[in-house]
């Protein structure tokens, strides 16, 4: 722990490659102490909506476990399911010395400032594992909730699918509905382990005014699949990140999804990186843009190390209510044998499809709206259907505020 | 009824349709035939009401409204519906989700596709990597739904199969209310009477005709509509000498 302060010491001041800079001096981060809570069916009827909104059900309804953060604070961690652990870092920390083999390993601390943060002043975050061989077939939900104005929120979060496991997992971020200001710094390691299956579908409700620095890596082992889906369709001033999987074993697989939608006033600046370094792996990033009078950075990057390996990226933007979209697929073949491709694609809605749908009977507004739902929508193969149904939730909801 | 008066339409700078008058009586359905080129389509288009048709001159009244400068989609309401020769792809857009938006209320959306064979393609995204003849499926499929007055086909048979051209005709008949077979209780002139929906199909092969009657044929030559008679007699003359020699006579 040391050796992690002295080198986090060094990255203080490190600027980010990416993304505006942020002043860290201007956020408030000592502790905001909240009660625990036994029963998350009792947190305020507010609290519980800002939480739907994220994927969070204070009822448990097909969950197998929670975790909930509100602002600096863990006020809640339980699992529903034997097989599956759902603890808080700070003392999962303390109490478990496996732990040290996690923490740090794939997001290297002296990254930038917001890493080093992370670990000078870490609030909380959760570490949730699946045990070897369980199958947790339910999700389990996280939600790390601000509601303090001006807080910088530091979180680390762990997440663990040991061998022959299989885990889901639904993360929220939100923000109280009088929150307009804050920072959000999250690390983020996943483990997926030889032939476990791992699903990660982060939905991302912010303020007018929140900045976003998450940072976070995976590596999948031998025989081992990663689903990766994030969702941002609500205004945030400034978002950038890049999160990264490294495919190490032999058939590992890795698929990112992303849908972001840009307001006004807006810069997100989100990639996807996935290294393809053992025999047989497979990759698949896929992001659908809209900018609504947002600024729009898509970056993608596969890294092919292999030969054998096979890895599409494909990008699609349309700007709805001017804005920007800047597409930046990349392809990085390092051997002879490596099959990769990307598409992009930046455009409007086609007249002929609003016309098509409006010889069908719907008003312009409608049809615009149908074919931009349809543009959000993407397949996404191995998803158990309550995170469909969140997805898709999430999708009739943004599809309100644009029109 | 449809009326269009001296409809004249023009595409950028060309004049595409010059002096149209067609009527279409309540219950009535005709044939369009001409040449490739000849404006078939566009008069269609024109008549759905898409903007890149501007009409320069002329009317169309639909159900004794004024459609000439009407919205697509309120024409569509008005009950005109129109099965597409090269519709565009929607992705993301289930052709399921687009049989149900044609349909104003709820519709037995899988019982109708039974209909036309079309149940396995529910799921997909409309018309995206469907064949020529899966085209016209789907397109009828949602014609079916929208339960129009108007109906315009433009070359619904040309690219399917044999099996599934009998089914397309009998469907396309029904549509139109001339399936005799359904209502056998009921005499010829009584069928004729209560017909209400009407009509307008482009076909180059006549195949439809095999399937169907229809009240009269209409040869659409460079922009102009220069012959109407009985749809089989158009037909034949075409066949024989020609869509050009077809014209001259006509005159
Ligand atoms: N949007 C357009 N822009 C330019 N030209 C057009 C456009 N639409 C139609 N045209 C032209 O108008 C003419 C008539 O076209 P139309 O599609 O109506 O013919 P058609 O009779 O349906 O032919 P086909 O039997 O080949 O389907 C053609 O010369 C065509 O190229
Ligand atoms: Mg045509």
């Amino acid at each position: 722990m040391r050796g992690l302060d002295e080198k986090a010491l060094q990255a203080k001041e490190k600027k980010a490659g990416l993304g505006q800079d942020i002043d860290l001096s201007a956020y408030e981060s000592k502790p905001i102490l909240h009660d625990y809570v036994e029963d998350i069916g009792t947190l305020s009827e507010a609290d519980k909506r800002r939480m739907i909104l994220a994927g969070v059900d204070a009822t448990e309804t097909d969950r197998s476990g929670t975790y909930i953060q509100k602002d600096t604070t863990a006020i809640h961690a339980h699992s529903k399911q034997e097989g599956l652990e759902v603890m808080p870092i700070k003392k999962a920390l303390e109490k478990h010395d496996w732990l040290k083999d996690y923490y740090w390993k794939l997001v290297g601390v002296d990254t930038d400032k917001y890493t080093a943060t992370a670990q000078l002043d870490l609030h909380d975050g959760y570490v949730i594992r699946a045990l070897p061989g369980s199958k947790v077939i339910y999700p389990v939900q996280a939600c790390l909730y601000l509601e303090k104005e001006g807080l910088s929120q530091n979180v680390h979060n762990i997440i663990i699918a040991e061998e022959d496991s299989e885990l889901h997992i639904i993360t929220g971020c939100a923000t109280a509905e009088h929150l307009r200001r804050g920072l959000h710094v999250g690390i983020s390691e996943f483990f997926v382990k030889k032939n476990a299956k791992l699903s990660f579908t982060m939905i991302h409700n912010w303020a007018e005014e929140m900045m976003v620095r998450p940072r976070s890596v995976g590596r999948v082992e031998e025989g081992g699949l990663f689903l990766n889906n994030y969702i941002c369709m609500k205004p945030v001033k400034s978002l950038q990140m890049y999160p990264t999987t490294h495919l190490v074993g032999k058939g590992a697989v890795a698929r990112f999804y992303s849908l972001l939608v840009g307001s006004p006033g807006c810069e997100m600046d989100v990639g996807g990186r996935i290294i393809l370094k053992a025999a047989d792996t497979r990759a698949e990033i896929v992001a659908r843009t809209i900018s609504n009078g947002g600024n729009i950075i898509a970056r993608g990057d596969l890294v092919g190390e292999v030969p054998g390996i096979k890895a599409h990226l494909e990008c699609r933007g349309l700007i709805l209510n001017g804005g920007t979209i800047h597409a930046i697929p990349e392809l990085n073949g390092k051997v002879a044998g490596v099959e990769m491709s990307h598409e992009a694609a930046v455009g409007k809605i086609a007249q002929e499809e609003i016309l098509y749908l409006m010889s069908r009977g719907l008003s312009e507004d409608d049809a615009t709206a149908t074919i931009v739902r349809g543009f959000l929508s993407v397949d996404i193969p191995g998803l158990p259907p309550q995170l469909k149904a969140e997805i898709d939730r999430a999708v009739a909801e943004s599809d309100k505020d644009m029109m | 009824m449809l009326q269009i008066e001296d409809l004249q339409v023009k595409v950028g700078d060309k004049e595409i349709l010059k002096h149209i008058d067609l009527e279409i009586h309540q219950g009535e359905t005709h044939i369009l035939f001409g040449p490739n080129g000849s404006g078939k389509t566009s008069l269609l288009m024109t008549i759905i009401g898409y903007p890149q048709y501007k009409v320069t001159g002329g009317k169309m009244v639909f159900k004794g409204e004024d459609i000439t400068h009407m919205p697509i989609d309120e024409r569509a309401q008005l009950g005109i519906g129109v099965s597409y020769q090269r519709p565009p792809t929607i992705n993301g857009v289930k052709t399921k989700q687009m049989v149900q938006i044609c349909a104003k209320e709820e519709v037995d959306v899988e019982a109708l596709a039974a209909k036309v064979n079309f149940s396995e393609f529910l799921e997909r995204d409309i018309n995206a990597g469907f064949s020529g003849g899966e085209i016209k499926r789907s397109e009828l499929l949602q014609l079916m739904a929208q339960d129009a007055d108007l109906l315009l086909f433009d070359e619904p048979e040309s690219g399917v199969d044999l099996e599934n051209i009998s089914l397309i005709g009998n469907m396309i008949s029904e549509l139109l209310q001339r399936d005799f077979k359904l209502n056998r209780e009921k005499s010829l002139k009584k069928l004729h009477e209560e017909r209400t929906k009407m009509g307008l199909i482009i076909t180059h092969t006549g195949f439809i005709l095999d399937y169907m009657t229809a009240d009269r044929g209409q040869l659409l030559y460079d922009g102009e509509l220069t012959c109407a008679s009985n749809p089989r007699e158009i037909f034949t003359c075409i066949s024989e000498v020609g869509y050009e020699e077809c014209v001259r006579c006509a005159v």
